[in-house]
């Protein structure tokens, strides 16, 4: 299969957006700001549909969108992070700024607007073009090489802010930044599993990775494992299938192992009550 | 359709509005959709559940497509959907409880909702128009039938919050004190998030996954920026809540562009308003 350039491409792109989320997205679920995450992917959605109205390059529409979004959410809540009412409130709205974008656009070009809308929200990987992949392979590799640079800095504010201000980290710049660093994750892999999807790759393999263990690199290198993991498997099983749709495939995988890990913890923690 | 058209003539306009068959129908739905989530909703926005509230919103997806692809009537696929995915969030929250793996757990819950959805969409193409529909919703289109269950559904959620509003109030706000006051508090949650899925079933049938978050989040939290008492806040938000689907269906009346545009737009004018409000005060 990988005699195909498409096939290529999708496991290229796809690694580096698996990294990118797995790594990212163990923080995200540490920090509890898996919801953040949802709000920037239907952000991502809007953007696209921006970007398809006024005929900019969708990768553009899609990265000014959750990068306005991210900062916009930095900025409301203390700490660099938003509460879960303010984000809920800001995101309906956007989603109805996406409603009137669409009605827009089915007028403006007949019957196009439901493939465009349809691979923003679910992706279409196996469709991905040379240019796409290089961009999502740079992106995604300088978010996850920078998540892993600043990974001490960050575990530390995320877990005890107050100490991490005592040690003289910036723990406002670092929430603001994390939440861009999001912002560009969530542009790039909408093109790949799509909007909707991307919550899945997110939070799956890094939940997963929080219920096994608690120690931090460990915990790291698992979740990008596992979303990896999920990624070239999901890719393999929708080429093999071809009624089944690579992003499916792949969210499917990662939150049977979240449901294994889930499994796995419960079943550890009756055995010996004290790892509890 | 004539052409409406907006005129000076307020008791003009009215008339016009209720000239419709359609127009009524969907006056009457909004009515009931906006009393109904702007309670279930200022119990969602106390207990800080927005992310489960939208994930909830957001089953309604897999649950139409999944029963158009098994050829059962769709309202049957949305109410498993919710009652599923409610009791999915619930049962990983057991044993491990933490605040870390929840949002997680919620997460994966709702991604796999959307993932099954497509699944289940790309096996039957032909059958459904397309995504936008199912999440966009079809205000337009209510039935009389539709309108009297989704009365039934709001009648017996309403009554439901009402006779567990003390404890559900107090495992809310301190769920240890009301631990320790001898209340069924991991009842009580479930309880919860099964009526909010219900709710939301039902809603998301008329208004789409995506509005009926809006009308879920929106009015609660704005009462809850003015004041913190229950009744009056409930109240305060029920109003908010009719005042904004009525003017969002009047303004998709009179002008060619959708409904949920006009109702996200005044629910978030009305809570910034609150809020700009609030600050300049104190």
């Amino acid at each position: 299969m990988f005699a195909h350039d498409f096939v290529r491409n999708a496991y290229l792109a796809g690694t580096f957006v698996a990294l990118a989320c797995g790594t990212a997205g163990w923080l995200v679920v540490l920090r509890a700001q898996v919801f953040a995450g949802d709000a920037l992917s239907h952000v991502a959605f809007v953007g696209a549909i921006a970007a398809a109205l006024i005929g900019v390059a969708e990768p553009l529409g899609l990265l000014v969108a959750t990068l306005v979004v991210a900062a916009g959410m930095a900025g409301l809540g203390q700490r660099g992070a938003a509460d879960d009412t303010s984000i809920g409130i800001t995101f309906a709205w956007i989603l109805g700024i996406g409603i009137l974008l669409i009605t827009l656009l089915a007028r403006s070009t007949a019957g196009g607007s439901g493939i465009a809308a349809t691979n923003a929200l679910f992706g279409s990987i196996y469709s991905l073009g040379a240019q796409d992949t290089i961009l999502a392979v740079v992106a995604c590799g300088v978010v996850a090489v920078l998540v892993l640079v600043s990974f001490r800095p960050l575990l530390l504010a995320s877990l005890d802010s107050q100490m991490a201000l005592a040690r003289g980290v910036r723990v406002r710049l670092l929430g603001v930044g994390f939440l861009l660093a999001l912002g560009v994750i969530t542009a790039e892999s909408t093109q790949a599993v799509g909007a909707l999807l991307l919550l899945g790759l997110l939070a799956a393999p890094a939940g997963a990775a929080h219920q096994l263990t608690a120690r931090p690199y460990v915990g790291l290198a698992l979740s990008a494992g596992l979303a990896v993991g999920a990624m070239w498997a999901g890719l393999a099983l929708s080429y093999q299938i071809p009624s089944l749709p690579p992003s499916s495939a792949i969210i499917g995988l990662a939150a049977a192992a979240y449901g294994l890990a889930a499994l796995a913890r419960r079943f550890r923690w009756r055995a010996a009550p004290r790892s509890g | 359709m004539i052409n409406p058209s907006f005129s000076p003539d307020l008791l003009y306009d009215l008339r016009q509005l209720f000239s419709f068959p359609f127009m009524v129908n969907a006056l009457e739905a909004g009515t009931i959709v906006a009393v109904l989530a702007a309670v279930v909703g200022w119990y969602m926005v106390l207990r800080r559940q927005a992310f489960a509230g939208h994930t909830l919103a957001v089953m309604s997806f897999p649950g139409a497509t999944g029963a158009a692809l098994a050829g059962l009537p769709g309202v049957l696929g949305y109410y498993l959907a919710c009652v599923g995915a409610a009791l999915a969030m619930r049962g990983s929250r057991r044993g491990t409880g933490s605040r870390v793996t929840e949002t997680a757990t919620i997460g994966t819950v709702q991604a796999v909702g959307l993932a099954a959805g497509f699944l289940f969409l790309s096996l039957n193409q032909n059958v459904l128009g397309g995504p936008e529909t199912l999440l966009f919703g079809t205000f337009l289109g209510v039935t009389q039938g539709q309108v009297l269950s989704l009365l039934g559904v709001a009648l017996a959620a309403v009554i439901g919050l009402a006779v567990a509003s003390r404890p559900l109030l107090l495992a809310s706000v301190d769920p240890e004190l009301a631990e320790a006051r001898g209340v069924a508090v991991s009842w009580l949650d479930l309880g919860f998030l099964l009526l909010l899925g219900l709710a939301v079933a039902a809603t998301s049938q008329i208004t789409g996954a995506l509005l009926v978050f809006a009308l879920l989040v929106a009015p609660p939290a704005t009462a809850q920026l003015i004041t913190l008492r229950p009744w009056l806040g409930m109240a305060l938000s029920v109003v908010f809540g009719l005042v904004i689907v009525w003017l969002g269906l009047a303004a998709a009346y009179f002008s060619p562009y959708p409904v949920g545009f006009f109702i996200t737009t005044f629910a978030f004018a009305l809570y910034v308003l609150v809020a700009v409000w609030r600050w300049v005060r104190s």
